[in-house]
């Protein structure tokens, strides 16, 4: 409980801290991911923030679903038609000049927002067209991107945390917490930093200490080091040195290099970290155990250690020590995106008109079934009506308000794509009959599945000599059924060739603007090669290398190990293919379909 | 405007500064794609490359500042028989910066929205697609591009001609432009129609090596604190460049190829199994800019080595045996034609 409370108090008084920082200088820091629920400790924050602030600075607010036209202004329309000129309207960017920009429910944005604010915390200024008009102006702002999001992996748009230094995690503080810093503590005079941060020197070896702490953590980006000296810098500024400090140096670790990092440093074994990580950050002044004293492997190739170690580690380790508890499930997390790249587990976005999240309007024909935009037809219908109404013969009646087919807008959306679930079955004689049978039958539980997710299905065997697609993607969960039982069972494992056709089906649906997800029932052991020839060891080899082209591919899949006990083979196969491994020995149906169901619950939560 | 960053001031990232290069010596080549990780200075480089070019002639007054010099593929205006009167002024190279929210109409331009609402008059108002005409447009996050806004340009950059038949418009104007994109592949792939639109391709890395990246962070940070100073201090560089540039332009059209490093393209590009003869094609022409940015009077397989690896990237067809990267197959097919 004392250890709880000892944590809370580091994680507020950082966060104070990173508030002040950002007060001092706030285009320079990009501002703050700020992962909190709303209540007192946010809107504490968010005072200390704006209490920083210079005097008039801007304080705005963006709404998660906000429009191009709001961030980047744009046509004033009734400003335009009233007076008869061209009235541009400054969007939110321009306005949070000197301020800061604070966005709601910012796990939510969409990436073209997002784009647009990272370009002008980038440039400082943002260069749009819109409207007719051509808009430039200074935005030189920070972005305080609140992050309710729950989920892990439902985090703001990576552009975001790119350009932001600090990352908090206020989620665990209570207002109890508050009271034991703010109140009693004098406020730095931060008017008196900002005017002494441009004066501030930096040390030589400062960049190169904080570049080496990247390389370190896996911070490959070079926004990360230019951030922290940044950081660093306001630091040293708000505690009135001329010169940045170790003491600055470690604080900007800590607080902008340490959330990004990817991996832990190689001269540490990940286990060692883990346990240091936990008691080690309540007491960030105290570096956890000594790294120079811990003796690693000299067999170990890797480059960056002799950097490391020559290096003031101070700065290191107070990134280090600034790593959450779970740190290691984090990092998972953090690599993970990183080698899925775009592949999520949810349906890849696609644009679409006629459902999902609205983005906008475009030119359209509204009789094919789409929705038409009134607001935007009438925007573009406004400037042609007195055109229009000189044009009109006199004797016919005159509507009031000339639309043509020109100006209907019709509404766009974006939509989640739907699946497709490619079943890959192993049915040769290794996966003797009755284990077919299983496969059978759970491929039968995950149809109905997909039939209820409205999910595709195809389905494709591996016998004999080569891989026959049973059932190109459908949704008819009869004629799926129908072949299924067909399906005979016995021969050699052409599981190269198998996994090969699988993957060829996968682009095609992925050409067809599908997602597609590849479900492997095999025990792993291929006999026959993709030449239709016999010999283990070549047609397990090409199996490997199949695989791997699946991992290339970034295709989502799972591998159903249905051999009588789990084969190292099909594990490494899974792991070949960077699939999720099911052992699944004796593999019962209803099994297999919970198995498939825990690995894709955001199919089923996207469709809604 | 901000001030940009030098373009010889960016530590580094040599494929991606040659590829510029390379395409603003020679703007028929196709553009640049440049994909790569966060904060490798995609975009610096390109809006450094914008202050490097030399200035160009163009007819005073038109909307699409044609060149005064010829008159085939100017617009409707300049392309008339009155050539003697032409008035002609020098001006910077556009560089168009084509934002992701962009309306269409702001792209092929539009109806005069003021003169439409004060005068009742029908007149157009030429888009982001005529201010490129003859310059650069640049489009970051290009991944990201709207559908509807991809096939515009794929439409523009193939006939070198914008075509505007709407809201009782109907205008035609010349839009030939260099195409510069960039974006993070992480965050969505590029639509092949568009990818085989650029003549190079560039993937940029961090780099590994430390000394490189403090270097990098430190002249960032210099800049961030003073800008005038920073590009004072590279001022002479970015001349000498800028004169390469300018001497290379003039040269490329006198560059010779002999018929035997065109064989080994053709054999390195058969080697590839690379889809067409864009490829070659590209290739060549690339081989043509690098010699004439050394000045060398005929283009050798050393040229076209250069140059190789952003001019076939992406044309690979890819195999799904095969686990290489595209990077290492284009080198080992290098060394085999080299001999």
């Amino acid at each position: 409980m004392a250890d709880e409370n000892a944590r809370s108090a580091v994680i507020w008084k950082d966060a104070l801290v990173a508030a002040d920082l950002i007060a001092v200088d706030p285009a320079g820091l990009g501002g703050v991911i700020l992962r909190a629920g709303p209540g007192p400790v946010r809107d504490a924050w968010l005072a200390r923030l704006r209490a920083g602030l210079p005097k008039g600075a801007p304080v705005l607010r963006a709404p998660t679903d906000v429009g191009d036209g709001e961030l980047l202004g744009g046509l004033d329309l009734s400003a335009t038609l009233s007076s008869g000129r061209t009235v541009a309207q400054r969007g939110l960017l321009a306005r949070s000049h000197g301020g800061v920009l604070i966005v709601a429910m910012a796990e939510r944005l969409a990436q073209t927002p997002a784009a647009h604010i990272a370009a002008a915390v980038d440039a400082g200024e943002i260069v749009a067209e819109r409207d007719g008009l051509t808009i430039c102006s200074e935005a030189r702002l920070a972005v305080i991107a609140i992050d309710e999001g729950l989920e892990d992996d439902d985090r703001p748009p990576a552009a975001l945390r790119e350009r932001t230094a600090f990352q908090l995690d206020l989620r665990g503080l209570t207002h109890r917490d508050l009271g034991m810093q703010g109140g009693d503590q004098p406020r730095p005079d931060i008017t008196a930093a900002r005017s002494r941060l441009a004066s501030i020197i930096t040390p030589d070896s400062l960049i190169e200490v904080l570049c080496t702490t990247c390389a370190a953590l896996g911070v490959g980006s070079a926004r990360a080091p230019l951030l922290a000296l940044k950081a660093a810098r306001a630091a040293a500024a708000l505690a009135g040195r001329d010169v940045i400090s170790d003491e600055d140096s470690a604080l900007a670790a800590r607080l902008v290099i340490a959330p990004r990092a990817l991996h832990l440093p190689p001269a540490q074994a990940p286990d060692d970290e883990q346990a240091d990580a936990e008691p080690g950050t309540p007491e960030p002044e105290q570096p956890p155990e000594d790294q120079d004293s811990d003796q690693s492997p000299p067999d170990q190739p890797d480059d960056d250690k002799g950097d490391v170690r020559t290096l003031d580690d101070t700065v290191l380790e107070a990134a280090l020590a600034a790593l959450p508890p779970g740190l290691l499930a984090q990092l998972q997390v953090n690599a993970q995106r990183l080698r899925a790249g775009q592949t999520g587990k949810v349906g890849e976005a696609q644009n679409t008109v006629k459902r999902g999240r609205p983005i906008g309007a475009r030119r359209g024909d509204p009789r094919s079934g789409v929705r038409l935009d009134l607001l935007h037809t009438l925007r573009a219908a406004a400037p042609w009506q007195r055109l229009r109404k000189r044009t009109i013969a006199e004797d016919i009646a005159r509507p009031s308000l000339e639309i043509r087919r020109d100006d209907f807008r019709i509404k766009r959306f974006r939509d989640r794509k739907q699946t497709t679930t490619i079943f890959l079955v192993d049915a040769s004689g290794s996966a003797a009959l009755e284990r077919l049978g299983e496969a059978k039958g759970a491929v039968e539980l995950l149809l109905a599945d997909c039939y209820i997710r409205r999910d595709e299905v195809a389905l494709i065997a591996f016998r004999g000599v080569g891989a026959d697609i049973l059932l190109p993607p459908t949704r008819s969960l009869h004629r799926a059924k129908k072949e299924l039982a067909a399906l005979p069972g016995g021969g050699g494992t052409p599981l190269a060739a198998g996994i090969m056709a699988a993957g060829l089906l996968a682009d095609e649906v992925r050409r067809k603007g599908r997602t597609p997800t590849l479900v492997l029932i095999t025990d792993g052991r291929a006999n026959v090669t993709r030449e239709g020839l016999g010999g283990r060891a070549q047609a397990q080899d090409e199996a490997g290398i199949a695989a791997r082209s699946i991992r290339a591919q970034g295709l989502r899949t799972l591998l159903v190990d249905n051999s009588n006990r789990p084969e190292p083979r099909a594990g490494q196969l899974a792991d070949d293919m960077g699939a999720l491994y099911l052992p699944l020995p004796r593999a019962n149906s209803q099994m297999i379909s919970n198995a498939v169901r825990a690995s894709a619950p955001a199919a089923q939560a996207v469709r809604r | 405007m901000a001030r940009p960053f030098p373009f010889t001031a960016i530590v580094g990232q040599e494929e991606m500064k040659n590829a510029l290069l390379v395409a603003a010596v020679d703007p028929t080549l196709g553009g640049v794609l440049i994909f790569g990780d966060r904060g490798t200075g995609k975009s610096t480089a390109v809006r450094a490359l914008a202050q490097l070019l030399p200035e160009m002639k163009a007819v005073e007054g038109c909307p699409y500042h044609c060149d005064p010099t010829r008159t085939a593929g100017a617009c409707q205006k300049c392309s008339g028989d009155n050539k003697a009167k032409i008035a002609s002024h020098m001006i910077p190279v556009p560089v168009v910066d084509l934002p992701l929210g962009a309306t269409e109409d702001r792209v092929v331009g539009a109806l005069d929205i003021e003169r439409a609402l004060a005068h009742g008059e029908k007149a157009f108002e030429p888009g982001l697609l005529a201010r490129a005409h003859r310059g650069f447009l640049y489009i970051d996050e290009v991944n990201l591009l709207e559908d509807h806004l991809v096939d515009l340009l794929l439409d523009v950059a193939a006939s070198g001609e914008n075509v505007v038949e709407r809201e009782g418009l109907s205008v035609r104007h010349p839009a030939r432009f260099v195409l510069v994109g960039s974006g993070n592949p992480e965050e969505g792939e590029l639509r092949p129609q568009l990818l085989d639109r650029f003549g190079l391709s560039v993937d940029v890395k961090t780099p590994t090596d430390i000394a490189m990246r403090v270097e990098a962070v430190k002249r960032r940070d210099a800049f961030d604190r003073d800008p005038a100073a920073f590009a004072a201090a590279f001022a002479a560089d970015e001349e000498r460049l800028r004169k390469k540039i300018t001497a290379a332009k003039k040269l490329v059209p006198t560059i010779d190829v002999e018929d035997e490093t065109r064989r080994r393209v053709a054999e390195l590009c058969v080697a590839l199994g690379t889809d067409g003869l864009r490829g070659e094609l590209t290739l060549l022409r690339a081989a043509r800019s690098v010699a004439a940015l050394e000045k060398a009077h005929t283009a050798t397989m050393t040229h076209v080595k250069a140059i190789a690896m952003p001019a076939l990237r992406h044309r690979l067809r890819r195999n799904p045996l095969d686990e290489v990267g595209s990077g290492v197959r284009i080198e080992r097919a290098l060394i085999e034609v080299m001999g």
